[in-house]
């Protein structure tokens, strides 16, 4: 469990109106602590110290949710494009799809965003471990940063070794005579890596923000939404490229 | 005094900078409409500056004025401006969730209009494919001036304007959901906040296809692909294919991802204008709406119903008859939870009509200004729905007088009526009633006298995008005095407009200095300023009797202390 710092629970009487309905207004001035307090049960926590966090991680879900959109915007056109074909002279309907063999290194960058999704969870988890976040917040040194700076400079590493090979790959592709523009599969399959790329880039930008953060930020809340933020991120660019690789693989 | 400082992040602020930069955007749009109706009938004028306009510059204005209205002023206004402005006071926040997030949308959507203005100044000009911007014209660079650079900076603009609206939306909807005070269940929200929750989804989703479409066009454009290019395009009399690596691509892509943005947007546009006008109806018939769990429902079904009809747009674009069916029943299916708005609206007038505001103020005939226009268009929809006669009303003026008057004038007038009612929020005065009730009523007849007559125009046939009547089309030439009727009374209702600034720039600094709770609301927007906090339990549309009178219940009126 993550750390966090709620406020101890006061006695709170929850009455339970019994009727599963709006429960009846309180208008005696009790100074809380009775009546209609928290009578929905939500969780304290909202308006505790995690609410930074967890406003946060909202907007970062809203917004990788349009971002998936955006990538499955793409995939549409890629199936819609597999219907491509023209006739030909003699009125024979010839296929324009080309299924075209993807590089084996995918296979190797995929383990390698694995890993490195690995790796970032290693250093997230690091962050919200509960006795090292108590020591930094108590001013006794950096446990916790000092333990996950090294998992976050393997993830940013291993992100760049990714990269590298989705640039060998496309090498490989180009020395085939493959290029963005050759047909409408290959113009399809660098569109999609590129912008996973694209994506994965402002991924490590964000690590090496986060690195900086966790030295250069001075509250342990702040710290860990920017490890974790960048966690997420990264876990969502991995589970994208999952999608994209099986997409790529076996959907041609 | 003005609460705006350009720079903060702070809510207000940057909600005034969206409605000022729609303002700018509607004063430029509504004079290239001018020009556009000018153009109609007095096709061969020679103007001071231009010259005589071609029919290719009819087709730049006609870009321009739907990207401006569309984009600029429809979208940025009712959510992004006001949804800014007023949304975290509504909920009882203090400030928005995201703040400088907010205030970066509101950065990259002034950077996307300046690139699209600039459009105007490139050689070629702006360009000429409509707001829709369908391919092959849009896609390659020769087919007309315009298409070149002005086309690019459209597409980078739109782009921009995309990533900033997503922004907009990842930032409601977090406000929205982390951001309420003690005791504001979603159920007690008021209507604006749920149409301001309905309309951030919306935009979530639709503003991230378009993006992807731009990608994909402006791969197109400049890195040979052929998403949308067909084969076999003679351009300038030269073969396409020729010049093109493989273009095999095919329009119609281009129409599905453009229409699943499309037609969600112009529900961004009016689900704001609902929600406001249900708020205002219910502030100024001193009653609650006839039952909220309706509307909110009624709201759902539309944002949800949305995003499953846009092939209403492209009924004739060769797309499987049968789909034509499944958008038809669908679209006719979406009238049902907007005329059970219209009714509930209806029912509370009636049922409002001893209890009313007497004499009804200035936001207040705004908002039965939209609720007639947006009958008088919503009528002419589930026409339109329908294939059969879509087939011969699509792309002509039936069309035209359709979407302006649900579009352009509902949306417009819930737009006036929400600054007319929010401007003591923005300024601490109130607009000016006398001229308010000019702008009204002018307004309201200019409108109807403009866009009335279009029904006609489009049943005897007369296409959208046509430049002139006479000449080549000379079939049309007996619609000219129609025409002429209409582009006169849309010179009067541009003009009408001009009390409204007029109003505007005096009340800014000379307008009545406006009391508290000036429109005796019950939202929490209105609440006095030092009220910090509150808990909220019950709904935000209750009014009480006290004596004779009835008297709003402030949503956070019954204030319990923290524990």
């Amino acid at each position: 469990m993550p750390a966090t710092f709620t406020r101890s629970t006061t006695d709170i009487e929850r009455k339970d109106t019994g009727i599963g309905g709006k429960p009846p207004v309180d208008r005696r001035p009790t100074g809380g602590g009775g009546g209609d307090d928290n009578w929905d049960h939500h969780p304290n926590g909202r308006r505790g110290p995690r609410e930074l966090l967890s406003r946060y991680r909202l907007g970062l879900f809203f917004a990788l949710a349009g971002d998936l959109v955006f990538f499955i915007t793409l995939v549409s056109a890629f199936f819609v494009r597999q219907n491509a074909g023209h006739f030909d002279v003699r009125d024979n309907y010839v296929s324009d799809w080309h299924p075209l063999a993807i590089p084996p290194i995918l296979w190797i960058n995929t383990a390698v965003l694995l890993l490195s999704s690995l790796t970032m969870e290693m250093a997230r988890r690091h962050l919200f471990h509960e006795i090292d976040v108590m020591e930094e917040w108590l001013g006794l040194g950096r446990p916790a940063v000092r333990r996950a700076a090294p998992w976050l400079i393997g993830t940013a590493v291993l992100g760049a070794l990714f990269l590298t090979g989705q640039w060998m790959a496309w090498q490989q592709l180009a020395s085939q005579g493959l290029f963005f523009a050759t047909s409408q599969n290959s113009h399809f399959f660098y569109l999609v890596t590129a912008t996973h790329g694209l994506h994965l880039l402002l991924g490590i930008i964000a690590l090496a923000v986060a690195l900086c953060a966790l030295f250069l930020l001075r509250k342990v809340e702040l710290r860990q939404i920017a490890v974790d933020c960048t966690a997420w991120y990264w876990h969502t660019m991995g589970a994208f490229w999952i999608f994209i690789f099986v997409l790529l693989t076996y959907f041609q | 005094m003005i609460f705006w400082r350009p720079f903060s992040a702070d809510h207000r602020s940057v909600g005034i900078s969206y409605l000022l930069l729609a303002l700018c955007a509607v004063t430029l749009g509504t004079l290239l409409s001018v020009f556009m109706r000018i153009h109609i009938i007095a096709p061969y004028l020679n103007l001071p500056f231009f010259g005589v306009v071609p029919p290719e510059g009819y087709l730049a204005l006609v870009t321009m004025h739907g990207t401006l209205m569309v984009f600029f002023v429809l979208t940025a206004a009712p959510v992004n401006g006001f949804a800014s402005l007023v949304l975290p006071a509504q909920i009882g926040a203090r400030s928005m969730a995201l703040p400088r997030l907010n205030a970066l949308s509101f950065w990259l959507t002034a950077l996307s209009l300046a690139v699209l203005l600039a459009a105007f100044f490139v050689p070629g000009g702006a360009p000429i494919s409509g707001w829709t911007n369908y391919p092959p014209l849009s896609g390659i660079a020769g087919t007309g001036p315009g298409q070149a650079t002005g086309m690019d900076l459209w597409l980078v603009s739109i782009g921009i304007f995309c990533l900033a609206s997503v922004l907009h939306a990842v930032c409601l909807l977090t406000t929205i959901i982390t951001r309420r005070c003690a005791g504001m269940t979603l159920m007690r929200m008021p209507l604006t906040v749920w149409s301001w929750l309905v309309t951030a989804v919306l935009m979530l989703f639709a503003f991230s296809i378009l993006l992807a479409a731009v990608v994909l066009l402006l791969s197109d454009r400049h890195f040979g692909t052929g998403f949308f290019i067909p084969k076999g395009e003679v351009i300038n009399g030269m073969f396409y294919d020729h010049l093109h690596p493989h273009p095999d691509g095919s329009p119609m892509l281009w129409l599905h991802l453009f229409w699943f943005f499309g037609h969600p947007e112009v529900y961004i546009a009016i689900l704001p204008a609902m929600g406001l006008t249900t708020s205002l109806l219910a502030n100024f018939l001193r009653r609650p709406p006839v039952s909220y769990r309706f509307m909110v429902v009624t709201t759902l079904a539309i944002g949800g119903l949305g995003l499953m009809v846009w092939g209403h747009h492209m009924f004739v674009s060769g797309m499987n008859p049968y789909a034509g069916t499944a958008f038809g029943l669908i679209t006719m299916a979406i009238a049902v939870p907007s005329s059970g708005k219209v009714l509930g609206w209806l029912a509370m007038l009636f049922q409002g009509r001893g209890s009313r505001v007497s004499p009804l103020p200035t936001p207040m005939l705004f908002t039965l200004g939209f609720l007639s226009f947006f009958v008088a268009g919503g009528l002419t929809g589930p026409i339109l729905a329908q294939p059969i006669l879509d087939a011969y009303l699509h792309n002509t003026y039936f069309v035209v007088a359709h979407f302006h008057l649900i579009m352009a004038m509902a949306g417009v007038f819930a737009l006036f009526a929400a600054v007319y009612y929010w401007f003591p929020l923005m300024t601490g005065r109130l607009m000016n009633e006398h001229l308010g009730k000019w702008h009204f009523w002018l307004s309201l007849i200019g409108a109807y006298g403009t866009f009335f007559p279009m029904h006609f125009a489009g049943l005897a046939g007369m296409p959208r995008h046509y430049a002139q009547l006479t000449g080549s089309t000379s079939s049309l030439a007996s619609l000219l005095p129609l025409q002429t009727g209409i582009t006169h009374s849309a010179i009067f209702l541009a003009c009408a407009q001009l009390l409204f600034l007029v109003n505007l720039a005096w009340s800014v600094r000379r307008g009545a200095i406006a009391p508290e709770n000036p429109w005796q609301a019950t939202t929490l927007e209105w609440a006095a300023s030092d009220l910090i906090e509150c808990r909220i339990s019950h709904s935000p549309y209750e009014y009480r009797f006290d004596g004779n009178v009835l008297k709003p219940v402030m949503q956070c009126s019954i204030q319990q202390k923290q524990e």
